[in-house]
C-alpha cells in the first residue's frame, strides 16, 4: 500500500461514512463534507506537478492476484497527471456547485454523494491502472455508478430509459474491451500496459492483434459516445445537472479518448488503427454539431455538443497516431502536433463544457425550463450568468479570445498536415472538419442568443427568473476565467503539463532526454487555418440568421429509420426473442425441469462412460462386506422402494428420513465422524423442512395420468439409478490423479489442527467454503424474497 | 403451524439447552476434533427448530427477538473480512494463522485465525437455515 493507493481508494473509503453524515448532521449540507476529497486529492496531485521527464514516472504494485498476472499497479505520469487533475478538479467544483444545486431537504443526497464518490475514485482507478483487467474493474464501475446516477430521480420513466440506455450500450463495449484485453493478453503473455508498450513492435504481427484492437476500440467509442453508439449520451441528460457537467462531458466520456490514448504506442502504428479512429472521430463531429443545431432543450444541446467534441478529440488521437507509421518517420513531428491538438481540447473541453453546464445548471434552476422556445430576454435580468454562457459558448465556437481557439486552430492545423501529408482521398478530411466546425458555431449561437437575447416571455416560465446565489455561480465562474487565463498563458499547461502527456503518448518518438516542442501561440501570420476560422464566422453567422429557412431538412430523415428508433425496436424484439425460447421450456411444472436435469445427466455421463468404454470392475482392492453391512444396504432399498409405491406424504417423508440416517450409519461404519455428523443434522433439518412445505399441498391423490407419461420417468429413473451404480462400480478401478491425502497429512504441521476435514473447510480451501456460505446465504435471501414479496402482492390486491 | 403438546414442550424446554451447548461446543471443537463451523451451525438450527415446533413461531420470536437475515448476513460478513484481514497484513486472501499462548484460565491454547472463520460460517449457517424456514413456516 502506498499513499497512491490510498488516494484512489479514498473516495471508496469516503462512502462508508457519507450515509452516517447525512443522517447524524441534518443541518449542514452533506456536499461540504463530500468537498473535502477530491479538493485533498487535487492538492495531492498538484504535489507531483510538473513531472520532469528526466525523473521516471510514479509506480506502486501490490500484488493482488499474482498467479494469473493481475497487480494493483498504479502508473503516474503526464497523461494520468493530466486526467487526475481534471478529474479531482472538475471534482471539486462539481460538488461544490452541487451544494446549492441539490436541495438539503428534499433530495436523498447520501445516494447522490455515495454514487459520486465510486464514480470519483473508479476514475481515478482507470487513469492510474497499470494493469489491464484492474482498468477494466474500475472501467465497468464507472459504468454502473454512471447508471445509478442517472437513475437518481428513479421516479421518472425517461430517467429510468435513459439510465438503462446507457448500461446497454457502455457495458457492451466494455465487455467487448474485455475481450480485447485477454486476447491482448494472449498474444503479448502480459496485463501491463507498460510491459505490452515495451514490446509493441514484436506483436504487431500477430493474427490476433487486429481483432484486439477492434474490439478494444469498441469499447473506447461506446464509453466516449461515438458514432453510432452516442446514442446514449442524450438520454443521459435526465441526470442532475451536476452529473452531467462531471461524467457526461468532463470526465467518464473522456475514458475511451484516454484509453485510445493510452493504447496509441501499442496500436499506433497500424494504418488501420489511423483510419478507424480517424474515420468515426469525424462523423461523429459531424453528425453530433448537425444534431446539436435542432435540439430545443439545452442540455440536448450541450449533449450533442459534446459528442461532438468528443469525435473531434478522438479524430485528432487518430491524425497523431500516423507519426508512429514507419511511412511517415520524416513528417512524424508533424503530425504528433495533432496528438498535442487532443490533449490540449480534451483539457479545454472539459473546462468550457463544465463551464456551460452549470450555467445551464442554473437556468434550469431560476426558470424552472431548459426549453429554448420558452427562455429568452434573459440577458438584464442574469448578467452573470449570460457572460459565463458567452465565453463558454464562444470557446466551443473556437473564437478569441478564448482558449478553445487555440486548439480548434492546431486541430485543423492536424487536419490539413493529414491532407497534405497523404494521398489518396485524405483531402475530405479538412473539409468535414471544416463544415461540422460551422455548424458547430451554429449551435454556439443558438445557445447564447436563443437563450439569452430575443423577447422575455414571463408567461411561459415557471417561476420568476432572477440571478443565482452567488455559491452557485463561483463554480463555473471559476472555469470561465481559467477559458480566458489559457487563451493569454497556454504555455503556462503546455511545458508542464500537455508535454509530459504528449510524452506518455509517444514515449519513443523522441530520442531520450529530448522534449517536444510545444510553445503554443494565438498568431501564427494569416495562414490557411485562420482563412478557415473566418470562413466560419461568416458561413455560420449567415446560416444562423437564416436558420428558419434550412431546418426543414432535419425531416427528410423519416422517424423509423433512426439509431434511437433501431435501438428501442432492437431491445423490445429482443426481449421478445428471449421470452419466447424461454417459455418453450419453463413450463413451471416441477417435473419438467427435474427430467430435463436428469435426462441431460443420463446422456453426459452414461454416454461418457460408455462411449468411451472406461466402465470397468475391479472388486480386488475391497474389503470384504460385513453382514451388518449388507443388511444396512438391504435397508437402504427398501426403504428408497417404499417411498416410490407410498400413499402418503407423511410416511414418505420418513421413509426418505430413515434412508439418510442410515446413510450416516455407513459413514461411522468407514469412521468418518465429521460426515456422519453432518449428514445426520442436514437429515434432521430437511426433514422439518419437508413438513412444512407439504404441510401446505393438498391431499395426494392416485394420479390418473397416461401411460406414456409414467413409462417415460420409468425410464429416467431407471437410467438415473444404473449411470450412479456403473460409475460407483467403476471407480474404484481407474486412478486418474494422484491421491490428494499426502497434501493433508501435515495439517497439523501447516494449519495447526489436528481434525483434517475442518482444515480442509476453513484452511486450505477456505476460499471454496467462503463462496459456499455466499450461495447458501444468497439462496436463504431469495426464500424469503420468494415467500415475502408474494405476500405483499397478496396484501396490495 | 400451531399444537400443543406438553410432553414436547417440557422436553423441548430441557433439550433446547442441551443441543444449544452441545452445538457451540462442536463449533469451537472442530478445529481437533469432529465437528466445526457448519455442523455446529446446523445443530444450532435444529435446536431452535425444536423450539418452533414445540411452542408457535410469535410465542419463540417473543423469547428470541433475533432477524436471522442479520445473523446470516454478519457471518458472511466476518468470513469475508477475516480474509482481508490477511490481505491488509500483506498475505495472500484468506490465509489463516495460529499461535500457542498461555491464557489464565485455559492455560495452553491454541489460538487460530481458522477458527474466527468458522465462526462466520456457523452464523451464516444458522442464519441462511432459519431465514429459509421461518419464511416458509411464517407464510399464511
Amino acid at each position: 500500500m502506498s499513499w497512491l493507493h490510498f488516494a484512489v481508494l479514498s473516495p471508496f473509503l469516503f462512502t462508508l461514512i457519507v450515509p452516517l453524515l447525512n443522517k447524524n448532521i441534518r443541518r449542514i449540507h452533506t456536499g461540504w463534507f463530500v468537498l473535502a476529497i477530491p479538493l485533498l486529492l487535487f492538492i495531492y496531485f498538484l504535489g507531483h506537478f510538473p513531472l520532469d521527464p528526466a525523473v521516471a514516472p510514479v509506480v506502486h504494485s501490490l500484488p493482488w492476484i499474482p498467479s494469473l498476472g493481475i497487480h494493483f499497479t498504479l502508473y503516474l505520469d503526464g497523461l494520468a497527471l493530466l486526467l487526475l487533475l481534471i478529474i479531482t478538479g472538475i471534482g471539486t467544483l462539481v460538488v461544490l456547485y452541487s451544494i446549492y444545486y441539490m436541495s438539503m431537504e428534499r433530495e436523498a443526497l447520501h445516494n447522490f454523494y455515495v454514487y459520486l464518490l465510486i464514480f470519483m475514485g473508479a476514475m481515478l482507478g482507470i487513469v492510474l491502472s497499470d494493469n489491464l483487467l484492474v482498468l477494466y474493474g474500475f472501467w465497468e464501475m464507472t459504468s454502473v455508478s454512471s447508471f445509478l446516477l442517472i437513475a437518481y430521480w428513479y421516479q421518472r420513466s425517461k430517467s429510468r430509459y435513459g439510465a438503462q440506455k446507457s448500461m446497454l450500450i457502455t457495458v457492451s463495449g466494455g465487455f467487448s474491451m474485455l475481450f480485447g484485453f485477454i486476447l491482448l493478453h494472449k498474444i503479448a503473455g502480459t496485463f501491463s500496459i507498460r510491459e505490452i508498450i515495451a514490446m509493441s513492435g514484436d506483436i504487431a504481427d500477430h493474427a490476433l492483434f487486429i481483432p484486439a484492437m477492434l474490439l478494444i476500440l469498441l469499447g473506447a467509442f461506446t464509453k466516449s459516445a461515438q458514432f453510432p453508439f452516442h446514442i446514449w449520451l442524450p438520454d443521459a441528460m435526465e441526470a442532475p445537472t451536476p452529473i452531467s457537467a462531471y461524467l457526461h462531458s468532463a470526465t467518464m466520456v473522456k475514458a475511451g479518448v484516454y484509453l485510445v490514448a493510452r493504447l496509441t504506442p501499442i496500436f499506433g502504428g497500424n494504418m488501420e488503427w489511423f483510419w478507424i479512429i480517424t474515420i468515426f472521430g469525424l462523423i461523429t463531429l459531424f453528425w453530433g454539431s448537425f444534431m446539436a443545431i435542432r435540439q430545443n432543450d439545452l442540455k440536448a444541446l450541450l449533449a450533442y455538443s459534446t459528442i461532438s467534441q468528443l469525435g473531434l478529440i478522438m479524430s485528432l488521437l487518430g491524425i497523431g497516431s500516423a507519426a508512429l507509421n514507419a511511412n511517415f518517420s520524416d513528417q512524424a513531428l508533424l503530425f504528433s502536433g495533432a496528438a498535442l491538438a487532443a490533449v490540449f481540447h480534451l483539457f479545454n473541453h472539459s473546462i468550457f463544457k463544465g463551464c456551460l453546464f452549470m450555467v445551464i445548471g442554473i437556468l434550469d434552476h431560476e426558470t424552472g425550463t431548459r426549453d429554448i422556445r420558452k427562455l429568452g430576454g434573459l440577458m438584464s435580468i442574469m448578467p452573470i450568468s449570460f457572460t459565463l454562457t458567452v465565453i463558454g459558448g464562444l470557446s466551443m465556437a473556437g473564437l478569441p479570445p478564448f482558449s478553445g481557439f487555440l486548439s480548434k486552430e492546431m486541430f485543423f492545423t492536424g487536419v490539413l498536415t493529414a491532407a497534405r501529408n497523404m494521398d489518396q482521398w485524405v483531402f475530405l478530411l479538412p473539409a468535414v472538419a471544416w463544415v461540422a466546425s460551422i455548424l458547430t458555431f451554429v449551435y454556439c449561437l443558438i445557445l447564447v442568443f436563443k437563450t439569452f437575447t430575443g423577447p422575455y416571455q414571463p408567461q411561459r416560465l415557471d417561476k420568476t427568473p432572477h440571478e443565482a446565489p452567488v455559491g452557485m455561480l463561483i463554480s463555473p465562474g471559476i472555469l470561465a476565467v481559467l477559458v480566458v487565463v489559457f487563451f493569454f498563458f497556454p504555455n503556462l499547461l503546455s511545458l508542464s503539463l500537455l508535454e509530459p502527456a504528449l510524452h506518455s503518448i509517444m514515449p519513443n518518438l523522441l530520442p531520450p532526454g529530448e522534449r517536444f516542442d510545444v510553445s503554443i501561440s494565438a498568431w501564427h501570420g494569416f495562414n490557411t487555418e485562420l482563412i478557415m476560422t473566418i470562413g466560419i464566422i461568416l458561413l455560420g453567422t449567415m446560416l444562423y440568421i437564416y436558420l428558419k429557412n434550412w431546418s426543414g431538412i432535419y425531416d427528410t430523415l423519416p422517424r423509423k429509420y433512426t439509431l434511437n428508433n433501431a435501438y428501442d425496436k432492437g431491445l423490445t424484439g429482443m426481449e421478445r426473442m428471449s421470452l419466447k425460447f424461454t417459455s418453450t421450456y419453463m413450463t413451471g411444472f416441477l417435473h419438467n425441469y427435474l427430467s430435463y436435469i436428469f435426462v441431460v445427466m443420463i446422456c453426459l455421463t452414461a454416454g461418457t462412460l460408455l462411449g468411451q468404454g472406461v466402465f470397468t470392475i475391479d472388486l480386488s482392492t475391497n474389503s470384504s462386506i460385513e453382514l451388518y453391512e449388507f443388511m444396512l444396504g438391504i435397508s437402504v432399498v427398501i426403504a428408497a422402494v417404499y417411498i416410490v409405491f407410498s400413499r402418503s406424504r407423511m410416511t414418505s417423508i420418513i421413509a426418505v428420513g430413515s434412508i439418510g440416517y442410515m446413510v450416516s450409519l455407513f459413514f461411522v461404519i468407514f469412521r468418518a465422524p465429521d460426515l456422519a455428523l453432518t449428514q445426520l443434522v442436514v437429515e434432521t433439518i430437511t426433514t422439518a423442512l419437508f413438513l412444512l412445505c407439504f404441510y401446505y399441498l393438498p391431499k395426494m391423490k392416485k394420479e390418473l395420468s397416461r401411460l406414456r407419461f409414467k413409462i417415460s420417468n420409468l425410464l429416467i429413473s431407471l437410467g438415473v439409478g444404473i449411470t450412479l451404480t456403473l460409475i460407483g462400480l467403476s471407480v474404484q478401478g481407474h486412478n486418474l490423479f494422484d491421491s490428494i491425502a499426502r497434501y493433508f497429512e501435515n495439517s497439523y504441521e501447516l494449519a495447526g489442527a489436528k481434525n483434517i476435514v475442518n482444515s480442509l473447510l476453513v484452511d486450505f480451501r477456505a476460499f471454496d467454503t467462503m463462496l459456499e456460505i455466499v450461495v447458501l446465504f444468497t439462496a436463504g435471501i431469495a426464500v424469503y424474497n420468494l415467500i415475502k414479496l408474494r405476500e405483499n402482492r397478496r396484501n396490495n390486491r | 403451524m400451531k399444537f400443543t403438546d406438553v410432553i414436547l414442550q417440557t422436553s423441548t424446554k430441557i433439550l433446547v439447552f442441551i443441543i444449544l451447548t452441545f452445538s457451540i461446543y462442536v463449533m469451537f471443537a472442530g478445529h481437533n476434533n469432529p465437528g466445526g463451523g457448519f455442523i455446529g451451525g446446523l445443530i444450532t438450527a435444529s435446536a431452535l427448530i425444536l423450539l418452533y415446533i414445540a411452542f408457535d413461531v410469535k410465542t419463540v420470536h417473543e423469547i428470541i427477538p433475533i432477524d436471522f437475515k442479520l445473523i446470516g448476513a454478519a457471518g458472511v460478513l466476518i468470513s469475508l473480512l477475516t480474509g482481508i484481514g490477511s490481505l491488509a497484513l500483506g498475505y495472500p486472501f484468506l490465509s489463516q494463522a495460529f499461535a500457542y499462548r498461555d491464557l489464565p484460565l485455559f492455560g495452553k491454547t491454541e489460538l487460530a485465525t481458522a477458527v474466527i472463520f468458522d465462526l462466520g460460517v456457523y452464523m451464516a449457517v444458522v442464519g441462511t437455515t432459519m431465514t429459509i424456514i421461518l419464511s416458509i413456516g411464517e407464510d399464511e
